[in-house]
């Protein structure tokens, strides 16, 4: 058995040697610097727990970490009730195998183009000229164009839904696509309505894509900065800025102790969800 | 054929409308790039024209975009090969159980999960302080790759979950040596799965903007040269670019969805080909 450890020992290799430096040193070295002091112009390695004192000690820290989590509460419901609505219609009401993989296959190719454009392209929708607000206005709805549709909590929530539905389609829609199908027909003959079929037999088999589908929402959402300073026009904050507001001022250690306290919260709730499913065996 | 329940129209009333929240932006985006010289970033249409496509093509008239393509093109290539190689070994790996091979999996989701913005700062701070600097081709080559590998690896593990075993044990009874299983049976069985690693390991690399901000060094990929026009061009030039990198993407899909077509398209045609031996 030795042999058989050494040969995957070397195969892994390249993994272990690539994520130790990519990622292990990196956090190490963060986990480091949210220790060190810092000045207007430079830092300098110490021991002390000032920066995290302060972040701690700062109202306004509190408040985009409960704004951070309530978008991602928000996001993930949405995500959750979207995606969960699509997979049930493409597995379980579409009735060709080929239909059901071109109409997957929709919904899964914006996830090849890229984010940034995606998020572009509100622009001409939700602007203050922009379509929404025009055909509203020519149908006598609205007299003032609608000021929140763009650069908003609105605009930055919609496109966190527009670009991560997805994430919860494809990991649903597998675990669904496995279900038997005769324990549906079981409870048809058993008497079960079409909703009691829907909430009793399928959901409670869909769990497992749902809590993947949710591990991936959450740790993008939770940890974004790109959209919510595009979409938001960089009016909102949540945790992401708070930390790229500070490198952008060269304050590396106090965005390295508010990025622990981040990635403690987020490694705290994503290990909490992967108690409930197993990954590898779901894959 | 029973005829379909009501729930079938609302729920396919519901997909379309999703599909229009998909693509819609995309079309339209795609429509006013064709805007006309002194038509705005709304509608209406002043006028249809290559005004703003022609533009891009112009020398100095707004950012670096060719040469960011360039490299986000190189860095891609890179990035992909990288994925597929490492995501393989890695995947080979894990079909046994070896000691640490827990905690290297733990560490694979990590990879995932971790916000990227750490790993960004991380790494660009480890690289500036060590002397070794920021730049494209290392730096955000290894930040992309902690965001590309846990996707190749998490596929590698749905592959060989549904790998019959037996197909290696019938070569190995033949005599064939690990290579030998490896290249004339494992890897020809994998081959479209790995098109898969390969088409996620470019384009996530080639969209890719959180974890490569803080470790480009001085020279900007696409992306990140997209982002920094957001801020200063007002003009539907931005529509042309977005609307050619996203046929270019969507190229790049077309032809990864023939490819796996025709191969498995050749496979059931071609049927076993026991028997006929190795030439």
């Amino acid at each position: 058995m030795r042999r058989d450890h050494l040969n995957s020992w070397l195969l892994a290799t390249p993994l272990t040697v690539i994520l130790t430096i990519f990622l292990i040193l990196p956090i190490l070295l963060i986990v480091a610097v949210s220790f060190w002091t810092a000045d207007e112009f430079s830092f300098r390695p110490d021991f002390q727990f000032g920066n995290y004192a302060y972040l701690f000690g700062s109202s306004v820290a509190w408040k985009v970490f409960g704004l951070t989590m309530l978008m991602t509460g928000i996001v993930w419901a949405l995500t959750l009730v979207i995606g969960f609505t699509v997979a049930y219609f493409l597995a379980f009401h579409v009735r060709t195998l080929k239909w059901q993989m071109v109409l997957f296959l929709l919904t899964t190719i914006p996830f090849w183009t890229s984010n940034i454009i995606r998020m572009i392209s509100w622009i001409p929708l939700l602007g203050k000229n922009g379509l929404v607000n025009q055909t509203l206005i020519s149908a006598g709805l609205i007299d003032q164009p609608i000021e929140w549709l763009l650069y908003s909590s609105f605009s930055v929530c919609l496109a966190f839904v527009h670009l991560y539905t997805l994430f919860m389609v494809v990991p649903i829609f597998n675990t669904m696509m496995r279900i038997d199908r005769s324990l549906i027909e079981a409870a048809r003959d058993a008497g079960a309505s079409g909703f009691q079929i829907l909430t009793n037999v399928i959901l409670p088999l869909t769990k497992s894509g749902i809590m993947i589908g949710s591990i991936f929402v959450v740790a993008l959402v939770m940890s974004d900065f790109v959209t919510t300073r595009f979409m938001s026009g960089s009016q909102l904050a949540n945790v992401g800025r708070l930390i790229s507001n500070d490198v952008g001022l060269l304050q590396y250690p106090s965005a390295a102790a508010t990025s622990v306290v981040l990635l403690i919260t987020v490694l705290l709730i994503i290990g909490a969800m992967l108690r409930i499913v197993d990954i590898r065996k779901e894959l | 054929m029973e005829p379909r329940p009501r729930s079938f129209y609302i729920l396919g009333g519901f997909f379309a409308l999703f599909m229009l929240f998909l693509y819609g932006p995309t079309i339209t985006i795609a429509i006013l790039s064709f805007q006309g010289p002194e038509g705005g970033l709304t509608f209406p249409l002043r006028g249809v024209s290559l005004t703003w496509f022609r533009e891009l093509f112009m020398e100095q008239a707004v950012g670096d975009i060719w040469g960011s393509f360039a490299r986000s093109l190189t860095l891609g290539l890179m990035v992909m090969v990288t994925t597929v190689v490492v995501s393989v070994m890695a995947g080979l790996a894990f079909r046994r159980h070896f000691p640490g091979s827990t905690v290297l999996f733990y560490l694979v989701v990590g990879s995932l999960v971790i916000p990227s913005i750490l790993v960004s700062m991380g790494i660009g701070l480890l690289f500036d302080r060590t002397g070794i600097g920021n730049h494209w081709a290392r730096t955000a080559f290894g930040a992309q790759l902690t965001w590309t590998l846990p996707f190749g690896i998490l596929i590698m593990f749905a592959v060989f979950n549904r790998f019959n075993p037996a197909y290696e044990e019938a070569a190995r009874d033949q005599g064939a040596s690990t290579w030998q299983v490896f290249a004339h049976v494992i890897l020809p069985l994998i081959a479209p799965a790995l098109v898969g690693v390969a088409l996620f390991g470019f384009t996530l690399s080639y969209d890719e903007i959180a974890r490569t901000i803080l470790v480009s060094g001085s020279r900007n990929t696409l992306p990140l040269e997209i982002w920094g026009m957001t801020t200063n061009v007002t003009s539907p030039v931005l529509y042309a670019l977005g609307t050619l990198t996203t046929l270019f993407s969507l190229t790049l899909v077309a032809l990864v969805i023939l490819t796996v077509t025709t191969i498995q398209r050749r496979r059931a045609r071609a049927g076993s080909d026991a028997g006929k031996g190795m030439v």
